[in-house]
């Protein structure tokens, strides 16, 4: 089971976290302030895999970006490396050529697919398309409803003129 | 699609400036990546949190400003501060009708609110309505939010809903509904049991993703309980070959791996329920193979199956030719450049020698260089590969390797871990005493206060039992080697507590025993002790029992004790401490200090803390005293079921009786019984005791009423262990005496003999096999020490079946299955194909019906991807002689796969993919016509993720 997902910048700076199990905001603070300063500092050719806390953190790094995903100890590591670049190729099919800034400023984005790959701490699509397909389901929807809205309030503003 | 999306796109940056969000919240968020320092970040966030608590609560906000203070909010608490004053509005947010704001609400509350959060009671409802909802993407996002937020209480309004869309007509629906289940059983096993058939229905489903979905709860099932899953041992096997001979839709392929987190996920469950089980580990041995066979060793994902294929093959039942498999896999994984794969390497590997010892041997060096890599990573883990293989022959080396790597790092968890490892090694295989005294001593120095206060008692009992054998002369040598070991570094000023109470107790125990150090000497140091420790009462308690302790010795072997000054001081003092223990300890001792030899002698024992203490458990000495007492007329005793009164007795039970060391007396004061409830009594009763002013000789005894408050004041009687009594004055119930486990020590007694015997032989190298160039001599040395010679490995083999209690059992089940290994296969072979649960072989039906949902945005995608679509279907109904049409895609590559959305025309251009400068220039353009300029910050900003 995954227990929890960041993404953190070289800089240390925090870009996404999605907590699958319960963690108060003090302890959250604490977890990334622990794992930015295990991971970051970690040479390029050594393992892509931390003991920590009896868990295990998976992370990977991508331009400036690093990707983290802690596990148990009894998980595949590899699997959940491949877990990572599933989700960064999901991200990158649906901003084209993705990069930080696409996460920076659509966070709210980069967390809906997310929650259409990962559920409850479980991969639960391993299909990009399926993935892909779902999210720009909802996105049309929104974006149907929001011209809708756009159209009634214009009509009522201008009935109301 | 594509088109569409960058039109939506421009048409937002001309409303908006990009990315949808308002200019103030692009400015925020742009003055944070700014920043340079996390308290320039903490106070742009705190003034944005002041911004946000005014506006929010003003009223009659339009909903879509709203919708973006939620995701400042959202923002606000993933950089790690508190945004709970606005909780309240996500919620509010959920029960909008607007399926934009509300997808938006659940994700802020999915992401704000834990499962047992006050503010959850309020969105139940809006998730029961939405869960019925006509609109499957609604039911998706209430889905996704029961998944994090419904509770034990809660999952009652909501699982009928859920169970209900199991069979619903999107696989979307099906799978996160399956999903949620599977969540709500781990939170509240007892409220989903009666629905775990529906898991195993959905394993038969028509969608490949549901029925992946549906492996993560089986797979949680069967870790809790095998038994009941054995019948779907053929079902996986099935679903698995089916997997690997690629006959899943071509969209769940990986990197050309077909579906591989299936298989992964098949294999786990395989290896929980092939283990310790032939027949069904003889069903998987071929498709394990095949797979095994099939797997590309060039891509992670190829290595990830192999991997759990290692696992597997070292948890069902052992078939030699998997085993010779998975052990070239291994050597390939070691052999590998690549740290991952070497860590991987070194965690199969310790798997597998639990089934296969020898198989360490010809990767010793591989080992080796894993333990002096820089890798702190890959060190603990070679570490933990040596502890499992751990014999008495390398445990010198190892356990010394192991204390020098505990000392060097700072990470308590790990401490501790490693403390606690060196000392069970240590316990099990020691070689000989002085090792063993040595070795804990360095691990409490280091690590005490860090390690389990149950290893300091293990330890003092270890001295005081000795090996268990009846060679006294080996276990005073072991005691007195503890005794002046503890000497020597006694005065080390910054000893953890818990080693100094061992050795106050060895010292007080045995400190005199052997003649050679003199009580005075001793008791001088116990002061000292005392005295630098002044703080810790605990430490303090244990050096005053252990002084009183020699005294008592010294009086009772008839010669003059006296008592040091610096020993009357610490009485004194201590008689007047706060700390009631050590007041009572302190007015024992004085009270001793009148008694004559002969009673001290009783009270005294010389090393009888390991003797039991015979008790009577039915308190018959007492029976002359209740005798008189029936005959003056008192009443008889009525047990307490038959007064059925709620009082509990039994809560007297003293649990921390075996928290001391073992003396032979107790100095707790027993607690006064709880009076009698008038009302409960039986009205038959003549007269209620407690209305009685009279000390009437009831049957209350006098020695269980009375507080025993005078314990220190000289009375030195020998009290009662009530421990293992049974309550004559309360519920009939024993508290259990402590079971001293002598197990441990036969096994450690074994391993001794072991010891004793592999010890004299001189560890031979063995010629490594890799060839010998440029491997350091040290290596060579330190290889030959860890892994033994031949003729070491066989004499340890024979007394395996002494040594460790788990590693006995191992070998023997390995044993068992060696000798048939073709019968295996032509089982398999010979079995009739099981039922085809999972007919993925034919979904000609369920693919059709995929396409004619009603979904634009599906019939949009299969026009221009209808190469695709038409290929996967032909393939799968007409089995693998259309196969060449896949080698024909595959030709394209992975990117090929990954980019197969449709419109071609805007991604050929990133099929090359690498950093594709286009893209860039335009997100740069984009960014800076929104007034963003991070080039000067992080120019990294714009390269692209997997470029």
């Amino acid at each position: 089971m995954i227990h929890f997902v960041l993404l953190i910048s070289r800089q240390g700076k925090v870009r996404l976290t999605k907590w699958y199990s319960p963690y108060s905001q003090k302890e959250r603070s604490k977890v990334i302030r622990e794992l930015s300063g295990m991971i970051l500092t970690r040479g390029p050719k050594l393992c892509n895999f931390v003991e920590w806390r009896g868990f295990k953190v998976v992370y990977k790094r991508y331009a400036s970006l690093y990707f983290c995903m802690c596990i148990n100890q009894d998980d595949n590591e590899l699997e959940i490396l491949e877990v990572i670049h599933h989700f960064v190729e999901i991200l990158d099919r649906y901003f084209g050529s993705v990069c930080e800034l696409d996460l920076i400023f659509s966070f709210q984005k980069a967390y809906y697919m997310l929650d259409e790959i990962l559920i409850a701490g479980e991969l639960q699509e391993s299909s990009k398309k399926t993935v892909a397909r779902l999210v720009s389901a909802q996105d049309s929807l929104v974006e149907a409803a929001k011209e809708e809205a756009n159209s009634i309030s214009n009509i009522i503003a201008q009935a109301t003129k | 699609m594509e088109q569409l999306k960058t039109i939506g796109r421009e048409l937002a940056m001309g409303s908006q400036g990009g990315f949808n969000q308002s200019k103030e919240f692009l400015d925020l968020i742009k003055s944070i990546g700014e920043t340079r320092s996390k308290s320039e970040e903490d106070r742009i966030v705190l003034h944005e949190i002041e911004t946000l608590k005014r506006r929010i609560n003003e009223p009659d906000i339009p909903k879509r400003k709203m919708k973006e203070y939620i995701i400042r909010l959202v923002y606000i608490e993933m950089l790690g501060h508190d945004a709970s004053f606005g909780y309240i509005h996500a919620v509010k947010m959920t029960h909008d009708d607007s399926v934009l704001l509300k997808r938006t609400g659940y994700l802020a509350v999915t992401l704000f609110l834990n499962e047992d959060h006050d503010l959850i009671i309020l969105i139940v409802n809006t998730i029961q309505k939405d869960l019925k909802s006509d609109n499957y993407l609604v039911v998706c996002a209430a889905l996704n939010a029961c998944c994090r937020l419904i509770n034990e209480e809660t999952v009652p309004a909501v699982i009928g809903s859920v169970v209900e869309l199991l069979g619903h007509q999107k696989e979307a629906v099906r799978k996160k509904a399956v999903m949620a289940l599977h969540s709500f059983y781990r939170r509240a096993p007892s409220s989903v049991n009666h629905l775990v058939e529906n898991f195993r229905k959905k394993l038969s489903d028509n969608d490949p993703g549901v029925m992946g979905a549906t492996l993560c709860p089986l797979y949680d099932l069967i870790t809790i309980d095998v038994n009941p899953y054995k019948d779907l041992v053929a079902s996986f096997v099935n679903i698995l070959k089916q997997v690997a001979e690629r006959r899943l839709p071509k969209t769940y392929d990986y990197h050309q791996t077909p579906a591989p987190f299936i298989q992964i996920k098949l294999l786990k469950i395989l290896a929980l329920l092939g283990s310790g089980d032939k027949k069904s580990s003889e069903q998987m041995y071929t498709v394990i193979g095949d797979i095994m066979r099939k797997s590309d060793t060039t891509s992670n994902i190829g290595n990830a199956i192999l991997y759990e294929c290692i696992c597997c093959i070292s948890s069902i039942l052992p078939s030699p030719k998997l085993l010779e498999s998975a052990a070239d896999a291994i050597a390939k994984f070691l052999k590998s450049d690549s740290h991952n794969l070497k860590y991987m390497g070194i965690d199969a590997l310790g798997r597998l020698i639990r089934i296969n010892p020898d198989i360490a041997e010809q990767h010793q060096l591989a080992v080796i260089d894993c333990l002096e890599d820089p890798d702190d990573t890959l060190k603990r883990k070679t570490f933990e590969l040596l502890y499992k293989m751990t014999k008495s022959s390398n445990v010198e080396v190892i356990v010394d390797r192991m204390i020098d790597y505990m000392i060097s790092i700072n990470d308590s968890h790990y401490k501790t871990e490693t403390a606690s490892r060196c000392v069970e090694l240590a316990e099990q295989f020691a070689p000989s005493n002085h090792w063993f005294i040595q070795t804990m001593n360095k691990v409490f120095q280091h690590a005490g206060d860090l390690v389990n206060p149950k290893v300091a008692h293990n330890l003092m009992r270890l001295i005081a039992e000795g090996f268990g054998e009846d060679d006294d002369a080996a276990d005073s040598q072991l005691r007195s080697s503890a005794v002046e070991s503890y000497l020597k570094i006694v005065d080390d000023p910054k000893l953890p507590s818990a080693f100094l109470q061992v050795i106050c107790w060895v010292l007080g125990e045995y400190g005199t025993a052997d003649g050679k150090y003199s009580a005075s000497y001793i008791s001088g140091k116990l002061c000292d002790v005392a005295e630098a420790h002044s703080s810790d009462d605990t430490v303090k308690a244990y050096a005053v029992t252990a002084l009183m302790k020699v005294y008592c010795f010294e009086k009772a072997a008839g010669r003059k004790a006296s008592l040091l000054p610096e020993c009357q001081s610490l009485l004194e003092e201590l008689s007047a401490s706060h700390s009631s223990d050590l007041q009572q300890r302190a007015y024992e001792f004085q009270a001793i200090l009148d008694l004559d030899a002969n009673a001290i002698e009783n009270i005294m024992p010389l090393d009888a803390s390991c003797e039991d203490i015979e008790i009577d458990q039915t308190l018959s000495f007492l029976d002359g005293y209740v005798q008189t007492a029936l005959e003056q007329g008192a009443e008889p005793y009525v047990s307490e079921n038959e007064r059925s009164t709620t009082l509990n007795i039994s809560s007297i039970r003293n649990h921390n009786a075996y928290e001391h060391p073992a003396h032979s007396l107790r100095f707790e004061a027993y607690e006064v019984p709880k009076p009698v409830v008038p009302t409960n009594l039986p009205p038959a009763v003549t007269y209620p005791t407690e209305l009685v002013p009279v000390p009437e000789p009831s049957y209350q005894p006098t020695l269980s009423s009375r507080p025993i408050s005078d314990a220190g004041s000289g009375s030195t009687d020998l009290r009662l262990r009530l421990d293992g009594v049974q309550k004559k004055w309360g519920a009939p119930t024993y508290s259990s005496a402590a079971s001293s486990s002598t197990s441990n020590f036969d096994s450690f007694r074994t391993a001794v003999n072991g010891a004793t015997q592999s010890d004299n032989v001189p560890a031979k190298s063995r010629e490594p096999r890799q060839p010998p160039v440029e491997v350091s001599e040290e290596k060579q040395k330190l290889a030959a020490s860890l892994f033994g010679g031949r003729t070491e490995r066989n004499e340890r083999k024979q007394s395996g079946g002494a040594v460790g209690h788990g590693k006995a059992s191992r070998t023997t089940n390995h044993r068992e299955d060696k000798p048939q290994p073709t019968t295996v296969t032509t089982a398999v072979q010979s079995l009739a194909p099981p039922p085809d649960l999972l007919d993925l072989g034919e979904p000609t039906g369920a693919v059709s019906s995929y396409s004619s949902a009603v979904d634009p945005f599906k019939q949009l995608e299969g026009l221009l991807d209808l190469s695709q679509d038409g290929s996967a279907v032909a393939t799968t109904s007409s089995g693998p002689d259309l196969m060449s049409l896949y080698s024909d895609s595959s030709t394209n590559g992975q990117k090929d796969n990954m980019n197969s959305a449709p419109n071609s025309s805007n991604r050929t251009a990133s099929l090359t993919k690498g950093p594709s400068l286009k893209d860039a220039l335009d997100k740069d353009a984009l960014v800076r016509q929104m007034g963003v300029n991070p080039s000067s910050q992080n120019p990294n900003l714009f390269s692209d993720l997997l470029g």
